[in-house]
């Protein structure tokens, strides 16, 4: 069994306990934010005058104990860290959203989930700040229009990590935010004790041996490393073959004709055929990736927020198209569909009367193409694009939609 | 009725001797657990401030339902016969409210006062509270996520975008701490 588990990541109507669980994490989230103190504003406040460093300690303790858990659990197989909400990155919207985030924290002296635990305690300070929020929430619901271009595009470079990044393994990138970390909890305490007059012989000694553990624990996340594409396929071999042997991930090219013309669906196409057969002839608006490229596609696969996103994958026949439906099932990619019969397939039905494509006579290899060209006019035959209403196909429909997530994925969203 | 125990306090609940915080080493540990169990099991992190725009548009699309159709924006969240409140951020929003309260209760923190710096009136606060809020989620629902949505869940996952916006927070605050400094000192 592999977490996350698809029944906990949506949270539906249809299965109400998963309000539940949603409703124990915000609990279990309230209840250790009041623990720590930061329903007192004074606390929060006092981070940025160094008098009392709670707010970064509690933070980047938080961060570096999950990172470590989580990392190694992914290491260790039971945990698909693609099916992991990671924020896709927006620069621009993000750096000035940060720095006016800043200027509500230090003006208002809360940060919105640690308002909540302070209004929640009876502090009216803290409910103000809520009020507020939701104004400045609705504020920006009216403006987003105003600059809406920027904010969607400025600084995008989807699911990026940090690993990818700094072009390290992952296991040494958690190991360099522990030990930052580790060292910024040693400055900290140093502020204390300069600003805040605090005596930091009475500060508990155990903290030194939660610093070794989670050293080594960043040390074991880096020996243990992350598994690798073979062995995650092993994990998934079984199931996913039998998907392909019984033909529910291949769809007819009526489906596929008429999928493109919903109006509710966003269809991908990736060709993987070599660049002089796609520019021979292929379908309009599919996109040509060789088969050992699809997998530099797959960070924004995964970032793609809308929930209504169908990955058609097409060759000559069938054979590189499996081989690339492969590799994104390996990286959990959702709705991911092979095009029937391939491209050879899609002439026969579309362009088989159309000049200039005539079939070729003699037997032909697996997997190439089973017409010649009399020019290589890539969409500009009819067959690339015919028109929907003047198909109808009979076929199995086999596009099912799989809503991986809700549709503000996570993050806040 | 009557039968109720002897040793419970005369205030109840409410009235308990209020205990001090934990350490912060030891909360921080406890919320990253939180933290890897919300990411292991649902795949989802931690956050709040989606909820506020959801709550926001909710309101919104009971008086003005054509107004939120014209928005993209709003759109988004409950265009046509889209719920807001259809989303995994609501009942971990509404969770961590409850969530405050029982260690407010149990810890005997629960009780009606404004936390604030020594030299300001409780007007002045109220007025900052509402101000720093407005700012704040202004500037969460710009960065697609607030300090929990984004530097904590961002942060344990090794977004590179979360990452900028922690330092772009602690940076703003910050660069204006000095000028607020009646605030709070």
């Amino acid at each position: 069994m592999q977490f996350p588990l698809p029944a906990f990541m949506v949270v539906s109507a249809a299965n109400p306990w998963t309000y539940l669980v949603f409703g124990l994490i915000g609990f279990a989230f309230g209840f250790t934010l009041e623990m720590s103190g930061f329903g007192d504003s004074k606390k929060l406040a006092a981070q940025f005058y160094f008098t009392e460093m709670t707010v970064l300690k509690v933070m980047f303790t938080a961060i570096v104990t999950a990172m470590v858990l989580l990392f190694g659990a992914s290491g260790l197989g039971i945990l698909n860290f693609n099916l992991v909400w990671v924020n896709p990155t927006y620069l621009g919207p993000g750096i000035l959203g940060g720095l006016i985030m800043g200027a509500g924290f230090i003006v208002g002296g809360f940060c919105p989930t640690t308002s909540l635990a302070s209004a929640s305690t009876g502090k009216i300070d803290g409910m103000f700040f809520i009020g507020g929020g939701l104004f400045g929430a609705f504020l920006f619901g009216e403006t987003e229009k105003y600059f809406a271009q920027w904010y969607n595009t400025a600084g995008y470079y989807g699911r990026l990590t940090l690993d990818q990044v700094f072009h390290l393994p992952v296991g040494v990138v958690v190991a360099m935010v522990v030990f930052m970390a580790l060292f910024m909890f040693w400055g900290a305490e140093q502020l204390e004790r300069i600003f805040g007059k605090k005596d930091l012989k009475k500060e508990p000694k155990i903290r030194r041996v939660g610093a070794g553990l989670l050293a080594a624990a960043a040390i074991a996340v880096i020996l243990i490393g992350q598994p690798s594409a073979a062995q995650k396929w092993v994990r998934i071999a079984e199931a996913k073959t039998a998907a392909l042997n019984d033909r529910s991930v291949q769809i007819h090219p009526g489906e596929l004709l008429v999928s493109q013309a919903d109006q509710k669906l966003n269809i991908v196409m990736l060709d993987v055929r070599s660049e002089a057969d796609y520019n021979l002839f292929h379908i309009k608006d599919a996109k040509n990736v060789p088969l050992e490229g699809i997998r530099n596609l797959v960070p924004g696969l995964l970032s793609q927020n809308s929930a209504n996103t169908i990955v058609v994958l097409m060759s000559n026949d069938e054979a590189a198209a499996s081989e690339a439906w492969k590799v994104l099932q390996t990286e959990s990619v959702p709705n991911v569909y092979i095009l029937e019969g391939g491209i050879n397939n899609w002439i026969s039905i579309f362009g088989k009367d159309e000049a200039g494509i005539t079939p070729i006579p003699a037997a032909v290899a697996d997997d190439q193409l089973r017409y010649s060209f009399a020019a290589a006019l890539g969409d500009r035959y009819a067959a690339s694009a015919p028109a929907p209403y003047e198909w109808k196909l009979e076929y199995t429909p086999r596009i099912q939609l799989q809503r991986l997530r809700n549709l503000s994925g996570g993050g806040c969203g | 009725m009557t039968t109720a125990a002897p040793d419970v306090p005369k205030k109840g609940l409410f009235g308990r001797p209020s205990k001090p915080y934990v350490h912060p080493y030891l909360g921080g540990m406890v919320l990253g657990i939180v933290l890897f169990l919300a990411l292991f099991l649902t795949g989802n992190g931690l956050g709040s401030s989606g909820a506020t725009s959801r709550i926001v548009t909710g309101i919104e699309d009971q008086i003005v339902p054509a107004h939120v159709d014209r928005t993209p924006y709003l759109l988004n969240l409950a265009g046509g016969n889209k719920n807001p409140f259809d989303d995994w951020i609501i009942p971990v929003f509404f969770g961590a409210l409850i969530g405050g309260f029982a260690s407010g209760l149990i810890f005997g923190r629960v009780k009606l006062e404004t936390t604030k710096g020594p030299k300001v009136t409780n007007r002045m606060r109220w007025l900052m509270a509402f101000l720093g809020g407005m700012l704040f989620l202004y500037g969460a629902r710009m960065a697609r996520g607030c300090t929990s949505g984004q530097a904590l869940t961002g942060g344990a996952t090794l977004s590179a975008g979360s990452w900028v916006i922690m330092f772009s927070i602690f940076g703003g605050a910050y660069a204006l701490a000095y000028f607020v400094r009646k605030l709070w000192l």
